[in-house]
């Protein structure tokens, strides 16, 4: 069941495309300084621009997820019995911001509603082999393929415990494969971890790199479905669908995953049979299934012998790259929750200050103390959101990479069973062909031919195996250097993205100061 | 043990100058540090005839500063006027502490997170140290500044005196047996509330004062959480800098700069401390000294009050007449004499507070914009370099 995927070009395109991408990224960002460095667009299907999808807008910026605007799309819409986008203005608060569109007029406007706190959009270009971005000087393009995905509009359906999440998740794109050129499902939580378990069984032994989906979480959905609509369910449910979108756009950037029919099938088809046996299996499970593969792979008695030490020293590599980012990981856990704790103690402080305030008897200290708690108010939404984006730039970030680094040790256990395999054939065929000796000598010529007949049979499996055995030495290498050109470009995309969102915090901080300070300085 | 020996210069922070008055100058140029014990040196530099030398230096401890403070309450003659706050014993717990769990925690960080580490701590006990040399100094510059009690005897032999101390300051405490502090501390709040109040000037002050002290306490508190918080992030910073610098070396350049995002969020928290919190802490026990003095007034009016009482019943009985009449005319000089200085030092306290605020309001706001003009541009430089890399 091997599909022969269609030829790709080699990696020199790959890399210029990337290197494209951190430049868009870097554009977008310039203009977007008044909603701080976060391309959230708002929108539902009355109030956005309705989006021309031609050669201009595949090329527009960087987080420009058009929506699905279309009138015909939103035939699909009514099909899929979405419900209308008006229901989610009341699940989420505010937190919405109007991007500008001074770029081009054909800036697309992702249709997002987010709560708060909400996951900045990453700028994440999902990339086939054919596409690569030009710069946007350059507005022609011909043979690019662009395919967009985003995952929106949580929407709870049912009640009480058999309540769930579906997602609203949206493709736009130009691949020839796909039926249309825009579209959206609606799939649920399990539908991704089906995915997930269909993509792993076919590639996984193969050598191949699937990318992990989030955690299940029983606590998280639990009070998701019981309908407590706090923040931390909120937050739980934004976390999830960010964590959807990202294992959506890794799916879909990994050529061979790409053409994997049930990728297609998943993003294009309206009913999805229900993922049964997920219910135990998970990102957890999985990786639970990893370390004990990789424990049976350590127990194997005949320990292999590397011919060149590419492979053993990349999975040490991996290995410790895994721990440290776990040690991260906690480190910038500590972060985000010092930084929660700052936020709330400037609250009360402000709060403190204003009663200070009112209290003072002298009228121009007065309203400075008054401005003053004014602005430490102002302070702590800056924490807030730096908190935030603590969390989904960085935290969310370095989380991925620990799991998916399991999966990558995985991809080098299957290396190795594979060529377990292919010894425990060569040793069958050995124990046949010493079986053939034996009933030659004892001649009994019956039997013969049925040796002769495995010895031949055993011989096209050690041929196979071995065949087996080159071809996933040659898949880990290039899925591991992929992998590490990925990672590469995520971590770099990430923490500018990091970086620019803590430079627009000192911005808006200075406008902060530079307001107060005047009235500071009328104290008399 | 740390020793630390501290050349302080001009962290006037709470105070405006107070040392401009030739006559008499006293600064604390220096202090060691010895474990538990801070030993400051209070230089003098003088024209006044009643010292011996125009300028001298002599070695006191905090318990000194305090017998002085205590010797100006309990002085009877001082009771109109607002006696500057003690200041507060040297507390090194907090960088003490953390220096203890560092230690602790060697094993499991690298070299270079212990060093920063260590430097943050380091500058940590530093501002300490540099804070409780501010404060002493300001105390003995408050006294030096003050009319009436820069001609104190005590003051002046606490500057001058070159031997040990600590023989007066227990004298000092069989005396007096901190009786009449004690006293202060229990019934002010009842007491000021209680009396009937005569004079406008009074009655306001008096309801500022309880309110304002309230609040001013509670915002020191809030503000000591917050800046408290405020170096808890940017020690992080240093945590996530050091995992960085480990990882893989490409994005090793840029990924340094939480080494310099540190610097910048600590000395934020750091200028807000000193700006702000310590600005607050001040003025917590200002208000407390100005209450004292209210409450001192506020005896001094029951006194009167009761002495008219007795003198009342006197008359009515004709006996001993002329003794209420004259306990009747000291309680109401005392109390004319307290309200009067009283006024005077309430109004310039008044001043004080407002400009004190507004220096250090407006040094704290050019701080923040200073500081967070700095990390913008290192951070543009640093986010140019990671996209051209």
């Amino acid at each position: 069941m091997e599909r022969k995927p269609p030829p790709f070009p080699d990696s020199e395109e790959q890399e210029a495309h990337s290197e494209k991408a951190e430049e868009e990224s870097g554009d977008d960002d310039d203009d977007d300084d008044d909603d701080g460095g976060e391309d959230i667009f708002t929108g539902n299907g009355a109030r956005t621009a309705p989006l021309v999808l031609n050669a201009q807008d595949l090329f527009s910026e960087e987080g420009s997820y058009p929506g699905v605007q279309e009138p015909s799309v939103d035939n699909q819409h009514a099909s899929n019995g979405l419900r209308s986008d008006d229901d989610e203005q009341d699940l989420f608060a505010e937190a919405r911001v109007e991007l500008s569109l001074d770029r081009s007029s054909t800036k697309g406007i992702r249709e997002v509603t987010r709560s708060s706190p909400s996951a900045p959009d990453i700028s994440y270009k999902s990339s086939t082999s054919k596409m690569s971005f030009e710069k946007p000087e350059e507005e022609e393009s011909n043979d690019k393929f662009e395919l967009n995905i985003a995952v929106t509009h949580p929407e709870k359906v049912g009640d009480g415990m058999n309540a769930y999440m579906v997602y609203k998740v949206s493709t736009q794109t130009t691949l020839p494969m796909f039926k249309s050129r825009a579209f959206s499902v609606r799939r649920r939580f399990s539908d991704f971890l089906g995915l997930f378990e269909k993509l792993s069984e076919k590639h996984a032994q193969n050598g191949y790199i699937v990318p992990l989906p989030p955690e299940k979480s029983v606590v998280g959905m639990t009070k998701v479905k019981v309908g407590k609509e706090d923040t931390s369910s909120t937050e739980f449910v934004e976390k999830r669908r960010a964590a959807l979108e990202r294992y959506l756009h890794r799916v879909v950037s990994h050529q061979n995953l790409l053409q994997d029919p049930d990728v297609r099938e998943f993003l294009e088809k309206d009913e999805l049979p229900r993922a049964v046996s997920t219910q135990t299996l998970s990102g957890a499970g999985f990786l639970k299934m990893i370390n004990k593969a990789s424990d049976a792979v350590n127990k194997m008695t005949i320990k292999m012998n590397e011919s060149d030490n590419w492979f053993e020293e990349k999975l040490q590599e991996v290995e410790n790259e895994e721990q440290q980012l776990r040690k991260l990981h906690a480190v910038v856990d500590a972060l985000v929750n010092h930084r929660k704790d700052l936020c709330g103690n400037t609250a009360v402080f402000a709060k403190s200050m204003a009663m200070l305030g009112n209290s003072e008897d002298n009228t121009a200290l007065s309203r400075a103390l008054s401005q003053l708690a004014e602005v430490e108010d102002k302070m702590e939404q800056l924490h807030q959101e730096q908190a935030s984006n603590d969390f989904f730039i960085f935290a969310e970030l370095l989380a991925d990479y620990v799991r998916l680094l399991g999966g990558v040790r995985n991809c080098f256990d299957q290396r190795i069973k594979t060529w377990q395999r292919w010894q425990d054939a060569q040793s069958t065929l050995q124990k046949k062909r010493e079986v053939e000796a034996k009933l030659l000598w004892a001649n009994k010529p019956d039997k013969l031919q049925q040796a002769k007949d495995e010895i031949t049979e055993w011989e096209a499996k050690v041929t196979q195996y071995e065949r087996d055995f080159e071809r996933i030495c040659a898949t880990v290498r290039k899925e591991v250097l992929r992998f590490e050109k990925e990672k590469s470009n995520d971590f770099k995309v990430h923490i500018i993205k990091y970086l620019e969102s803590l430079l627009v915090s000192q911005q808006r901080l200075i406008k902060y100061w530079e307001a107060f300070l005047p009235e500071a300085k009328a104290i008399s | 043990m740390i020793i630390f020996v501290c050349v302080v210069f001009q962290l006037r922070s709470v105070s405006v100058d107070l040392n401009n008055d030739v006559s008499l100058l006293i600064d604390i140029p220096d202090a060691l540090c010895e474990r538990d014990k801070v030993k400051f040196t209070v230089h003098t530099k003088t024209t006044l005839s009643v010292f011996q030398k125009p300028e001298f230096s002599v070695p006191r401890q905090h318990e000194d500063f305090i017998w002085l403070h205590d010797t100006l309450v309990e002085t009877e003659e001082y009771a109109g006027l607002i006696i500057p706050p003690a200041p507060p014993k040297p507390d090194f717990e907090s960088p003490r502490e953390k220096m203890h769990k560092l230690g602790e925690g060697e094993a499991t960080m690298t070299k270079e997170e212990y060093t920063k580490m260590k430097q943050e701590l380091e500058a940590e006990y530093l501002a300490v140290f540099k804070k409780t040399v501010q404060v002493h100094e300001v105390f003995l510059q408050r006294l030096s500044s003050h009319p009436v009690l820069s001609k104190d005897r005590n003051f002046q032999i606490f500057l001058e005196y070159d031997q040990d101390l600590s023989v007066r300051r227990k004298n000092a405490k069989e005396m007096f047996g901190g009786f009449f502090k004690n006293m202060v501390k229990s019934a002010d709040e009842v007491l000021i509330s209680g009396v009937k109040e005569v004079d406008d000037f009074f009655e306001q002050e008096k309801t500022f004062l309880l309110d304002y002290s309230t609040k001013i306490k509670d915002s020191t508190t809030k503000a000591e959480r917050m800046t408290r918080a405020h170096k808890n992030v940017a020690d992080d910073y240093i945590h996530v800098a050091a995992i960085l610098n480990s990882i893989s070396a490409e994005e090793n350049t840029a990924l340094k700069n939480f080494t310099f995002l540190q610097k910048v969020e600590g000395r934020v928290a750091s200028d807000q401390e000193l700006k702000l919190t310590e600005l607050l802490r001040y003025y917590t026990r200002d208000i407390q000294a100005a209450k004292d003095l209210l409450y001192r007034r506020a005896r001094a009016l029951a006194d009167y009050e009761n002495s008219n009482k007795a003198l009342d019943k006197a008359r009515l009985k004709s006996k001993d007449v002329a003794q209420a009449e004259d306990n009747q005319r000291q309680c109401m000089q005392k109390f004319e004499k307290l309200s009067e200085s009283g006024k005077k030092e309430l109004t310039s306290f008044k001043g004080r507070r407002v400009v004190a605020f507004r220096k250090n309001l407006v040094e704290m706001a050019e701080l923040e914009i200073k500081h967070a003009k700095n990390s913008v541009s290192l951070l543009q430089g640093c986010i140019e370099t990671l996209k051209n890399c």
